[in-house]
């Protein structure tokens, strides 16, 4: 199917790609059809608003940056998007690149998780404090290597 | 809005498995007990908040990423 994209105008899309987010994202919660794309730029995805164009979000694998990074989601609320093994979930974070510069920073604290099959989606709310809204991704990548 | 006074140890019971009690009281601090089911989501409100803050700056940020330099990414 066609879609027109923020990042990349009208582009044709497999159905696969669809996710939906039966209770929106925080603030965003009448746009419930998305798409999930790969972005030109690795390692980054999008999550493109099927009912608005503006609207998209840069995504990246939180784990690629924090490989300690963990989420303790309780099951009745992944069951709510049809998760009843861990290993459906697919996790990523929303990026911040301010357009006037600065770091680019993920949202740890937020994350997305979509069922792998059921290709639905949530943002979960974690109560750890060791995941911020604001993860410098370049600045903990290189921590991790030299920490280890 | 529903406002109840309550003294310290006393509780409130919200629907048939959600129970708030008072824990401690000092100054303008108050601790809060809460039990309920875990499918519940409780959570304080300035996270919530951050976290609706942060999606709305996500959302004004550069669409144009630039490509991180990762060594040993394999995609």
């Amino acid at each position: 199917m066609r879609i027109i994209t923020k990042a990349y105008g009208d582009m044709e899309i497999d159905e696969k790609q669809l996710v939906g987010f039966p209770s929106g994202i925080l603030g965003f919660e009448k746009f419930t059809r998305w798409a999930l794309l790969d972005a030109k730029q690795k390692p980054f995805y999008y999550l493109q608003s099927l009912e608005l164009p503006e609207l998209a979000f840069a995504l990246i694998d939180p784990f690629i940056f924090r490989t300690d990074y963990s989420l303790d989601v309780a099951d009745e609320v992944l069951g709510i998007i049809g998760i009843t093994d861990a290993a459906d979930a697919i996790v990523l974070a929303i990026v911040t690149a301010p357009a006037e510069g600065g770091p680019i920073t993920a949202n740890l604290a937020g994350p997305l998780i979509i069922s792998r099959n059921g290709r639905v989606g949530m943002q979960a709310i974690l109560a750890d404090p060791r995941w911020q809204v604001k993860h410098d991704i370049m600045a903990e990548l290189a921590a991790s290597k030299s920490g280890i | 809005m529903l406002i109840l006074s309550r003294r310290l140890n006393e509780k409130i019971v919200i629907g048939d498995d959600i129970v708030v009690s008072i824990v401690e009281v000092r100054g303008d601090l108050v601790k809060i007990g809460i039990e309920a089911p875990r499918s519940v989501k409780v959570y304080r409100e300035e996270v919530f908040e951050a976290i609706q803050a942060e999606n709305r700056a996500a959302l004004a940020s550069d669409i144009v990423l630039p490509s991180l330099d990762i060594p040993g990414l394999s995609k």
